[in-house]
């Protein structure tokens, strides 16, 4: 009697979930539209369902969206019967009249979190379900499945908690929350399979398209009106690609690919050489500490 | 494909990342990026070759410093099994750390110094590996390109860690493997400097190590998480007990007891989403639904009634003390066991254990940061535990300090006393 590795994962990511829901008073499931939140919303289905789910899906969105990820967030919401809690980054800047990043390679990416943390404050979260792997940065490589935040929504990797066996610690005062990861020990690929084997529904960007694209840096960024053109330097052209993490349309880079299929996306990641966020993520790339330093300011 | 957890013990200068970085980039495992990064931070350090313990120190101040200060998880894989590296310091101010990351563990490679043989450190690793009762050691025995690959230096290091796993009665499986984790030798690919040597590489040896009885499936326990009550009008009476069973296996009709009250019941149905059980094992996360209308909430543990575990208020544990603020006999803490919380009192320190000469030390009244100690406890309400000795899950516990709410304590529960 043996667990295969993906039913370990799963079993003890359901475990995180109902966690959550027995130790906290007001969670929320963070919620992009990306690959690994879709996941997580299959997850909390298998730990709750028939029950609704104890917490509302929320998405923070920069305004900066793929809307193919957007149609499928509405999508799912829907045809789960969930709640869905939105709020904008494009309020947050005109109400605290914030200042946007200009410039080559600008992203929204830091605004976004006083959207976050205003959010969290609006709901009074106790805790923030997210889809965070430890694989994808060495920072993330440090941080606990409960990863308490302060009430200024900062993680001090010298002050986690020790989390012993499979119990979770998620007492906090008030004001404080608890960033929880219930996918930390899946890898990229990890999620890939489980989306292959349980046959989980994705948006359309994640498979090979044409699209037209522009191309900086040796980089291919989507085209969106008013968010990203093109600069000195920069070149339009069309290409058949496909995206590998669904991020800010404007830092989120897509792949040459003719992975049209599961299957064949799933050879793809298995071949390539190159990182999800080395090959993807132009935000990371900026120092050594990009993403420690982001999630110390309450980066989730 | 199955998974193996293991940890990698060792001091700052025993080459632990160095190991873990010729593991990941032997195995292929580092992707091209990920290789160049560390390439350019080697070079601005003017350090000339490739520095592969910068794959694993990930914070700024480790860098800083060079030492890891917190514990990290890496993933891989070969074609046989999937691996997640729990990568704790071993430096003994980071003790509470190995403790936190050896709690999951299914192996522990205890790296040892050729030059140096068994010393305090490999005590103190061993000790901590004994204590969190993991099941498989490698003593991974470092650096042999320094003392000519010579195999009489590491048979002898092999004869004085055989006497140390017996005082401590340690796992029974240890493995002693001789390597360079520097030059790679025995790493992933055979040594062609230590021809004397017959045994496994160290990654065929993690490929291989039989983890298959590791589960504890003799004693059936399923702590209650959460319980399911949709209230809707085509699931009015629904009422379904949503857990990870920690070990031991369930099946539809077992006799089964909630604890602490005592009530009995049976298993009516085991289930998942939309699917459905006629047994289930550890560690699965089902929902269960009784026969009877029991009393049951967060916090209960069912178990399977012809093996019952321990359920007392007055406990022997050994206790790893985690936090800077220090420990005095007579304090009181939150104790939680698995989904269980009760407030409780820690009665008596027996005594503290000498972490590296293993001498116990009574007429002790407090416990530093670090301090690893055999205490009582009385607890405000019964707990429902086994012995750590016979189930990992259900005889771990932690302390919770009840003003700062940090989890201060890990406790192995032995037994109940008077």
């Amino acid at each position: 009697m043996k667990l295969d590795y993906l039913d370990q994962l799963e079993s003890e990511a359901i475990h995180i979930m109902r966690e959550v829901a027995g130790q906290f008073e007001r969670p929320a499931l963070l919620f992009s539209g990306g690959k690994d939140s879709i996941t997580l919303v299959h997850l909390a289905r298998k730990a709750f369902r028939p029950g609704k789910f104890p917490f509302p899906l929320v998405h923070i969105d920069t305004g900066h969206n793929f809307q193919e990820a957007l149609d499928f967030r509405d999508w799912l919401a829907e045809s789960l019967g969930e709640r869905l809690v939105v709020r904008y980054v494009e309020d947050t800047i005109r109400a605290k009249g914030l200042k946007e990043p200009t410039g080559r390679n600008a992203s929204r990416n830091a605004l976004q979190t006083f959207t976050l943390l205003d959010t969290i404050e609006e709901f009074e979260f106790d805790a923030c379900i997210g889809g965070a792997r430890r694989d994808e940065e060495k920072a993330r490589a440090k941080e606990r499945v409960f990863s308490v935040r302060d009430e200024f929504g900062s993680w001090d990797p010298k002050r986690q908690r020790p989390e012993l066996w499979n119990t979770y610690n998620g007492k906090i005062h008030k004001g404080e929350n608890v960033r929880v990861f219930p996918i930390s020990n899946w890898t990229e690929l990890d999620v890939w399979n489980y989306i292959k084997r349980e046959n989980i529904a994705l948006p359309p960007i994640y498979f090979a398209h044409e699209r037209e694209l522009i191309l900086r840096d040796g980089k291919l960024l989507a085209t969106a009106k008013g968010v990203i053109q093109a600069e000195e330097g920069d070149q339009i052209v069309t290409r058949k690609v496909r995206f590998r993490t669904v991020g800010d349309i404007s830092c989120t880079a897509a792949v040459e690919s003719e992975a049209a299929t599961l299957d064949a996306a799933i050879a793809e990641i298995q071949a390539t050489r190159i990182s999800e966020r080395g090959e993807t993520r132009i935000d990371d790339q900026v120092s050594e500490a990009a993403m420690e330093d982001r999630k110390k300011g309450g980066y989730f | 494909m199955d998974l193996l957890r293991f940890i990698t013990a060792g001091s700052v200068d025993d080459g632990k990342s160095t190991l873990i970085g010729r593991l990941l980039y032997d195995s292929k495992s580092i992707l091209a990026d990920q290789l160049e990064a560390i390439e350019r931070a080697s070079k601005s350090r003017d350090e000339g070759e490739i520095d592969l313990a910068l794959l694993t120190d990930g914070l700024r101040s480790e860098r800083e410093q060079g030492i890891t200060i917190d514990v990290a998880y890496r993933y891989f894989q070969t074609p046989q099994r999937k691996f997640i590296i729990v990568d704790a310091p071993g430096h003994i101010q980071y003790t509470r750390n190995m403790v936190t990351g050896a709690s999951n563990c299914q192996l522990a490679i205890v790296l040892v110094d050729a030059r140096h043989g068994v010393v305090e450190q490999t005590r103190r690793h061993s000790l901590i590996a004994s204590l969190l009762g993991i099941p498989h050691i490698v003593v991974a025995v470092n650096k042999m390109d320094l003392v000519d690959y010579s195999q009489d230096v590491f048979s002898n290091i092999c004869i004085q860690y055989a006497e140390l796993a017996q005082k401590l009665s340690l796992s029974k499986d240890v493995t002693y493997i001789p390597l360079s984790a520097l030059n790679g030798d025995n790493v992933v690919d055979k040594s062609v400097h230590m021809p004397w040597y017959d045994g496994k590489t160290l990654l065929s040896h993690l490929e291989d190590v039989a983890i298959d009885h590791d589960e504890n499936l003799t004693h059936a326990r399923f702590p209650v998480q959460y319980v399911i009550r949709p209230q809707t009008t085509d699931l009015h009476d629904y009422r379904g007990y949503a857990g990870k069973i920690t070990s031991g296996i369930f099946r539809k009709g077992d006799a089964v007891t909630v604890l602490p009250s005592g009530e009995t019941s049976t298993v009516e149905a085991i289930e998942l989403a939309e699917a459905h059980y006629d047994e289930a094992f550890a560690p699965m996360s089902v929902i269960l639904h009784l026969a009877d209308d029991v009393d049951v909430s967060r916090g209960n543990l069912i178990v399977k009634s012809d093996r019952q575990p321990i359920v007392s208020q007055n406990i022997e544990a050994m206790l790893c003390w985690m936090d800077t603020k220090a420990l005095k006999a007579g304090s009181k803490y939150t104790l939680q066991h698995g989904t269980f919380r009760t407030r409780c009192v820690v009665r008596e320190i027996v005594y503290q254990l000498n972490i590296n000469t293993y001498e116990e030390a009574t007429d002790v009244d407090s416990l530093k940061l670090n301090d690893i100690a055999k205490v009582i406890l009385k607890t405000a309400q019964p707990v429902s535990f086994d012995p750590y000795t016979q189930n990992r899950v259900n005889g771990g516990a932690i302390l919770i300090d009840e003003t700062s709410n940090v989890t201060v304590g890990a406790l192995m529960l032995r037994g109940e006393v008077e």
